[in-house]
């Protein structure tokens, strides 16, 4: 047994997961205050990551310009997505809800792939050194970036929906819209908000993912891993998405461990997740964090 | 019954139940759904090589279709890996044909059995959770079972892929679209016939309650465990007889073809053609199966020396698909047959609608 190897699989499971938690994060934030199941949430990732790419390689802008750039562009991206699409389908039966999202999500991966071409391309380089090394561990730069760039989004949640006003109105509508609606709260202004921050976070971590592993369409398939998360996670829970995507993170590397030294079946890695998640669903339906849903006739 | 209905009607009016059940509402529905089989029988003698390919595809994607409205549509469940279950089909008929012997005529209806048997048992899990759970199970099913295709050497031929032999009936090989064309249309109205029927049937009465209210089904005595998986068993037949004349038809069934993408394109079949209707599951896949031969028409028409128009055709069909099904959902998310329905309404009134 290869120890070495096996620390330094667990160490980019934490590294992904804390990502995997982020987006994860970014998709409860949508379900807990619209009750949409975004099914697009890879394609923020990929939208955001393709805009900030062109902006420092086509239009050649710092990357101090270019990526607060992005960010405003996703802000406004995610606005005009819920007020187009997803208004209209308030009060829509579940299976439309998906089935809209499903199909934003084919509509913008082949846009970008059309607009940018199927292959993937490095971002420029932003930092001077490679990789460093810590206790041992050679660890890519970007790696300890998108993990600290990580932390400090889950603290600025946890800060935006303890003390901040918007923060508080959010988990009142999520709470019970109709109470949150009579209490003055533009329930309407939430909804394009919570789209709003759900599309610049994401892109914030399709950026960073850019960064170590480049841009191409495979990004989109993050928003398809975070299913496996938030079930473990729960649907509805912040804390259970950032615990949820730590433990699939390690999962998947686990399993790709286990994979290369014994098994030798291939592919471990992007199936593990789901047999996890089947798993998770049969046990626990709920989640590690969620809250079960209780019906009334 | 005819005789209650006199030539020129001015509306339906039954006065049994039995005269609201059945299969065709008026007997003018009955004699143009007999007379466009009769026509549809003499297409292939008129028809060329490219209609008839579309009037296939129609026919074995419309099959499967059928089987997700029935989940979707009338059961209420979503799935999102029908596409896993379409390939089942395809492989599994290929398989029993080429390492049993068995003739191709019995090896389709077998693999729909043997689909509907691995239905019922990813069905068991779908029997506990609901709505959105179910929606994130199916395509953890659908990665699964693609994952299971692509390693599984001496069921599918790996990465390879498996070869499927042509239809054969009393020695005579169907292997062109001509004589492929009457073999697809036979499953067709079988298993439209038969989606029908089944629900005129007391289980079809159960999926609808299932779908309208399950916790009052429960309450009535309908046994949610029990439908819900069934209607999982029936969608895999469905999906698995399409996908065996799908494999037998192309005579290559590769692992590749049956990913998420088919998956979502049955659904917006289901979804375009309106969900909870039998002939709207038809509607539907006409839409889809057309929608990207108009884009490819309509690029060729705008830019034939449009390289990198041309280029972009695979995913200029993607988009239309995509933008398709949003459009649909927005404007009209009863689907296509809710509009036939409303064309009907009209007619059948005209001139005085009032």
């Amino acid at each position: 047994m290869n120890f070495e190897l096996l620390t330094q699989m667990v160490v980019n499971g934490i590294i992904v997961g804390t990502l995997y938690g982020v987006v994860a994060m970014c998709f409860v934030l949508i379900y807990k205050s619209t009750r949409v199941v975004n099914f697009a949430q890879g394609e923020f990732l990929l939208i955001g990551a393709w805009t900030c790419w062109a902006m420092l390689v086509k239009f050649e802008l710092p990357f101090y310009v270019g990526f607060p750039l992005t960010l405003v562009f996703m802000l406004v991206f995610g606005i005009a997505l819920q007020m187009l699409v997803l208004r209209p389908m308030i009060g829509e039966p579940i299976i439309s809800v998906i089935m809209v999202t499903i199909g934003l999500s084919m509509f913008f991966q082949s846009l970008v792939s059309w607009i940018f071409g199927g292959y993937t391309k490095a971002y420029p380089k932003v930092f001077d050194t490679e990789s460093v090394n810590i206790a041992g561990l050679q660890i890519e730069t970007a790696y300890i970036m998108s993990l600290v760039v990580s932390v400090i989004i889950m603290v600025g949640f946890y800060v935006f929906f303890k003390y901040s006003r918007m923060g508080l109105a959010m988990r009142a509508t999520a709470f019970n819209q109709q109470i949150a609606q009579s209490l003055g709260i533009s329930v309407k202004h939430v909804f394009a908000a919570a789209w709003a921050i759900s599309a610049v976070v994401s892109a914030l971590a399709g950026v960073v993912i850019g960064m170590v592993n480049g841009v191409s369409s495979a990004l989109s398939f993050i928003g398809i891993k975070v299913f496996p998360v938030v079930i473990l996670g729960g649907m509805d829970s912040i804390v259970g998405s950032i615990v949820g995507g730590l433990l699939i993170g390690v999962l998947e590397n686990l399993a790709e461990f286990c994979d290369s030294q014994w098994l030798h079946l291939g592919n471990m890695y992007n199936i593990a997740p789901f047999y996890a998640l089947v798993i998770i669903l049969m046990i626990k339906p709920y989640g590690l964090f969620g809250t079960k849903d209780i019906e009334r006739i | 019954m005819a005789s209650a209905h006199s030539r020129m009607r001015c509306g339906e009016f039954r006065t049994t139940y039995q005269s609201d059940m059945t299969i065709f509402p008026t007997p003018l529905a009955r004699r143009v759904a007999i007379a466009s089989v009769g026509l549809l029988l003499l297409a292939p003698l008129v028809l060329n090589q490219y209609y008839l390919n579309l009037f296939i595809q129609i026919g074995y994607y419309g099959i499967a279709a059928l089987g997700l409205n029935i989940v979707v549509g009338f059961t209420g469940q979503i799935s999102l890996g029908h596409a896993a279950f379409f390939g089942l089909g395809a492989f599994t008929s290929a398989w029993i044909n080429n390492n049993f012997g068995i003739p191709v005529f019995f090896c389709i209806p077998l693999a729909g059995l043997l689909t509907m048997a691995v239905g019922l048992l990813v069905g068991i899990p779908a029997g506990r959770i609901k709505g959105l759970y179910l929606a994130i199970a199916t395509l953890a099913s659908q990665y699964i079972l693609e994952d299971f295709f692509a390693r599984a050497d001496w069921f599918t031929g790996g990465s390879a892929g498996a070869m499927a032999s042509p239809f054969t009936i009393f020695g005579y090989v169907m292997n062109n679209d001509r004589s492929y064309f009457y073999v697809v249309l036979f499953y067709v109205i079988i298993m439209y016939l038969a989606g029908s029927n089944l629900l005129r049937t007391r289980d079809g009465r159960a999926f609808i309650a299932v779908r309208d209210h399950y916790l009052s089904a429960e309450i009535m005595g309908i046994n949610l465990n029990k439908y819900r998986i069934l209607s999982f068993g029936i969608s895999s037949f469905y999906a698995g007889i399409g996908g065996a004349l799908f494999g037998h038809y192309l005579g290559f069934v590769s692992a590749e073809g049956f990913t998420l993408l088919l998956s979502i394109q049955f659904l917006a079949m289901v979804i375009i053609g309106g969900l909870g209707s039998v002939m709207g599951a038809m509607f539907g896949t006409v839409f889809m199966v057309l929608l990207p031969q108009v884009m490819e028409f309509g690029v060729h028409l705008v830019g034939s020396n449009n390289s990198a128009l041309t280029q972009a055709l695979a995913y200029i069909k993607e988009i239309s698909i995509g933008l398709a099904i949003i459009l649909f959902l927005i404007f009209e998310p009863d689907g296509l047959a809710h509009r036939w329905k409303m064309i009907k309404n009209y007619w059948k009134l005209y001139p005085f609608s009032y």
